[in-house]
């Protein structure tokens, strides 16, 4: 018997949410004006969930690290937000919405959690229009559609290449409006670095004031992370700079289990790494892939001549090019998810024909769709992405086509989650990318955008009451508790620790060092023996990094070696768990690919007798093995069939 | 995508240990940076050459390092984001620069943009500004189908072109009189172009630029450098816009 209940409602698929909305206890006003949450990351997720918390008359408080809520990292995303809406009149539908999406996350996500997101997504639009976000317009007024990959219809709404920035602005406005009334009290420069439990339930969290050095005590009847993924383990990744897993790792060693670490999404259209002093990868967005076709050159020796830089691109005859997506997967073209798009573009490189210096970057090329549609077209459709591409690149993709390279860019695995959002320990809840709970083994392009607001709009305002409600009679939180002592004395024990070491070399060159064995062995492909070796490598960095780390400046002011050292300790853990639960998972499926488990065509297999279950880890303590607690997946509405996409 | 290497440049920056102490320029030698390597990766650089020399490195503010989160700032000779046009400091890349060139950072000066450190500033006087009107008025629930109102592309056009804003502040940071316009005007704008945003304009548009004004930002002379600057081609129509918004509500009154 497992101890996890994911509280999946009882009956038919499409009445779960309806006949669980009815059944779960709401607060009253008046009740709501005395109750606390604190939301911790104000990105989609937290955004729309501070708002949303807020406007119901519950008194939030919201963290964030960066200088201003509107810049979490939800803003840099490009290409769009999918909603069942059917407006383009192709057969689209709520079903067809959730049965993409467990297909497309290879039958790793639950049932009931994916069908509840395609039900409210259309809610999301609605209410973003509402906002005032300029989605693109038919020229007759009505909103405009295009398509991503893993689908066969349009449904997927879209601010030009921006639609992250001008959703999160979106809710940020929300945010705002609540702040200027008071109901959010908005704590910018602020980072979550423990979490505080009373009496066995989440009663507030311990951060550190990024501006003045002080340790700081908040306490509330629930504590909402919101703090995105963990991309970041990589070093390079799509993820902004200080992205971190430090709200959630601090949740898992206070009890919170952690869901399918190992599932992480390799995205195909990144611009390739330039050199060793890289510091992060650049996405260029999967809406690309609707106009752009990839290929490679179809001769060793043209590749060998554009690897030593002695012809270009377009001194190869189409003949000679090979659209291997197209090739490979002829109905969905260069449309496939992102996982088998990432593979097979490695598949190419590994066979000796990549096209740039290092042998790693395809092609990506918008030659045929000018010809078609015109540049005037594309340059409307893909304009700041074309200019961003040559900002980086200096090379100009209306004339040569853009080399692109799959990149770590998402994390499918987070928090473990009920069907309430709530975690492992009772009153903390997971939201958004920071939980594991509705993409499975690999996220379809536009749905990470869905899945935040979502679950901030739709899901957790009212989910969060059934717990509250029960709290009405609880007092606001006692921040003299001796829990919070002891925490905040953790806490600075920890930066002590980390502070004193006094070695030789810089945070980075750790987390560089980390980054490095977990994309050669936990990433795109893994195996038994590389993930052990990786596990073993992992604990020696975190030796070092404990005895060598050299951390300047002042202990108590602003110090951001000091800042990106704690979330490095976090990445150096998270690291090992993730490589464990890689190795545990001896199948391929979505975005973990075990070359232990493929078919003959090289295509992912999983291994659904013995791994349909999400992996939900339970921290043991300091060096102690963590205990894997297994959720079977029970699939009662779809057919698990291997993935095609041909 | 060959890039040449730049043998050496002289990096002169802005150091002040916090709001309360005095500020002056370091001088520092860096070597060895490839064109392709961008502005922030060349810090990153001289950052590890600093802690390897038991210093402590330099504070600038950056996060998305794709053009698009609005965190980081720096004044790059005399320039807000450095000599390139369209982009963001994270987006500037060392292959504009030459050989055994200095290159001077400092952070952005403006009255109402304090510094906390070295190269770091507040902004937060924009987030107030925001929380004056920067907003819609709905609540999550309860709103019409998103095909309910149709609004014309070049409506919607002309509203993704002001809210293509990333608030970063070089329009403060350049402005001689730093002035936030056309920030201001820029919010203003992408909600006055919207049926949605119609409703409440007046009033935004009133309680905006009397915060603006609270703050300390300077008034607007129609320099027209912020436009220059900006980052996201944001246009100072928008200001005139701004004007005509605020003084349509000024009559009402």
């Amino acid at each position: 018997m497992t101890v996890l209940n994911s509280k999946i409602p009882a009956g038919p698929l499409a009445e779960k949410w309806s006949k669980h909305k009815a059944a779960i206890k709401v607060v009253s006003p008046a009740n709501k004006r005395k109750l606390d949450i604190i939301v911790v990351g104000t990105g989609l997720a937290g955004g729309s969930a501070a708002a949303s918390l807020a406007e119901m008359g519950y008194n939030v408080k919201a963290f964030c690290y960066q200088d201003s809520g509107r810049r979490a990292h939800s803003i840099a995303a490009q290409g769009g937000i999918n909603a069942a809406k059917n407006y383009q009149n192709d057969n689209d539908s709520i079903y067809r919405l959730f049965y993409d999406t467990i297909k497309g996350g290879d039958y790793r996500a639950r049932e009931a959690n994916v069908y509840r997101l395609a039900e409210v997504s259309g809610d999301i639009i609605d209410q973003c229009v509402a906002q005032g976000v300029p989605f693109a317009r038919e020229y007759g007024g009505t909103l405009s559609n295009r398509s991503f990959g893993g689908v066969l219809v349009s449904r997927t709404f879209y601010a030009r290449g921006q639609t992250g920035q001008q959703l999160l602005l979106g809710c940020y406005a929300s945010m705002n409006r609540m702040i200027g009334q008071g109901k959010i009290e908005m704590h910018e420069r602020n980072e979550m670095l423990d979490l505080v439990i009373v009496d066995g339930k989440a009663r507030g969290i311990i951060t550190r004031n990024l501006v003045t050095g002080e340790i700081e005590r908040h306490g509330a009847h629930a504590v909402v992370i919101a703090t995105g993924g963990y991309g970041n383990v990589f070093f390079l990744s799509t993820n902004a700079m200080g992205c971190n897993g430090g709200a959630a790792w601090q949740a898992y060693k206070n009890g919170a289990f952690f869901g399918n670490p190992c599932f992480v999404q390799i995205h195909p259209t990144c611009i390739p790494v330039h050199g060793e002093q890289q510091s992060k990868l650049t996405l260029m967005s999967e809406s690309l892939r609707n106009d752009g076709r990839v290929w490679t050159p179809k001769k060793k020796e043209d590749a060998i001549k554009l690897q030593k830089g002695e012809m270009g691109p377009n001194d190869i005859a189409d003949e000679d090019r090979d659209f291997y997506l197209e090739r490979r997967y002829p109905s969905y073209g260069n449309l496939v998810p992102r996982d088998v798009a990432s593979r097979a573009a490695k598949e190419r490189c590994d066979a000796g024909f990549g096209v740039n210096a290092e042998g790693k970057a395809v092609y990506l090329d918008f030659k045929y769709s000018i010809e078609r549609l015109g540049q005037d077209v594309i340059e409307a459709r893909y304009g700041n992405l074309f200019q961003m591409y040559e900002k980086i690149t200096d090379v100009d993709p209306y004339k040569e086509p853009m080399q692109i390279y799959p990149a770590i860019h998402y994390s499918m695995g987070g928090t473990w989650v009920d069907y309430n959002l709530m975690t492992t320990v009772p009153g903390l809840y997971a939201i958004g990318e920071a939980n594991f709970s509705d993409h499975g083994g690999n996220r379809l392009g536009a749905s990470a955008l869905m899945q935040g607001l979502a679950d901030g709009y739709f899901v957790l305002p009212y989910t969060i009451g059934d717990y509250l409600a029960d709290e009405i009679q609880t007092p606001r939180i006692d921040l003299n508790h001796p829990e919070f002592d002891k925490k905040e004395k953790a806490v600075n024990e920890r930066l002590q620790r980390l502070y004193n070491v006094k070695g030789s070399k810089s945070v980075d060159s750790f987390h560089k060092r980390l980054g490095n064995i977990m994309w050669d062995y936990v990433g795109m492909a893994r195996n038994e023996e590389g993930l052990k070796y990786a596990i073993a490598e992992i604990a020696k960095i975190k030796e070092d990094f404990y005895n060598d780390v050299r951390i300047p400046g002042d202990f108590d002011a602003m110090n951001i070696e000091l800042e990106k050292a704690g979330r490095v300790a976090d990445f150096l853990e998270l690291g090992d768990l993730m490589a464990r639960d890689a190795l545990n998972r001896n199948e391929s499926c979505g975005g973990h690919y075990r070359e232990e488990s493929v078919t003959e065509e090289g295509e992912a297999k999983r291994d659904d007798d013995n791994f349909t279950y999400v992996s939900a880890w339970e921290y043991k303590g300091e060096n102690q093995e963590p205990v894997l607690h297994k959720e079977d997946l029970v699939f009662e509405t779809v057919e698990l069939t291997q993935r095609s996409y041909k | 995508m060959a890039d040449k290497v730049i043998k050496e440049l002289t990096i002169k920056v802005w150091r002040q240990k916090n709001a309360k102490t005095a500020g002056k320029f370091e001088t520092y030698k860096i070597n060895d940076i490839s064109g392709g390597t961008s502005f922030l990766e060349m810090l990153d650089i001289l950052n590890e050459q600093l802690i390897n020399d038991g210093q402590e490195p330099i504070a600038f503010d950056h996060d998305c390092r794709e053009g698009i989160c609005g965190m980081c700032s720096l004044f790059i000779n005399g320039r807000a984001h450095g000599p390139d046009d369209d982009i963001t400091t994270c987006q500037l890349h060392m292959r504009k620069f030459k050989e055994g060139e200095t290159i001077t950072i400092e952070p952005w000066r403006a009255g109402a943009f304090p510094v906390i450190k070295d190269l770091i500033v507040d902004r937060t006087a924009f987030e107030k500004v925001l929380q004056a009107g920067g907003y819609i008025s709905v609540n999550t629930g309860g709103v019409p189908d998103g095909n309910a109102i149709p609004i014309s592309q070049d409506d919607a056009e002309e509203a993704m072109d002001a809210a293509a804003c990333i608030g970063c502040g070089a329009c403060v940071a350049t402005c001689k009189n730093s002035s936030a316009m056309l920030f201001v005007s820029a919010k203003v704008s992408h909600l006055a172009k919207l049926p949605q945003g119609r409703v409440e304009a007046s009033r935004r548009a009133k309680n905006m630029v009397a915060k603006m004004d609270e703050l300390g930002f300077g008034n607007c002379t129609n320099t027209g450098a912020c436009e220059v600057e900006c980052p996201k081609g944001i246009s100072i129509a928008n200001i005139a816009r701004l004007n005509r918004e605020f003084l349509a509500a000024k009559i009402k009154d």
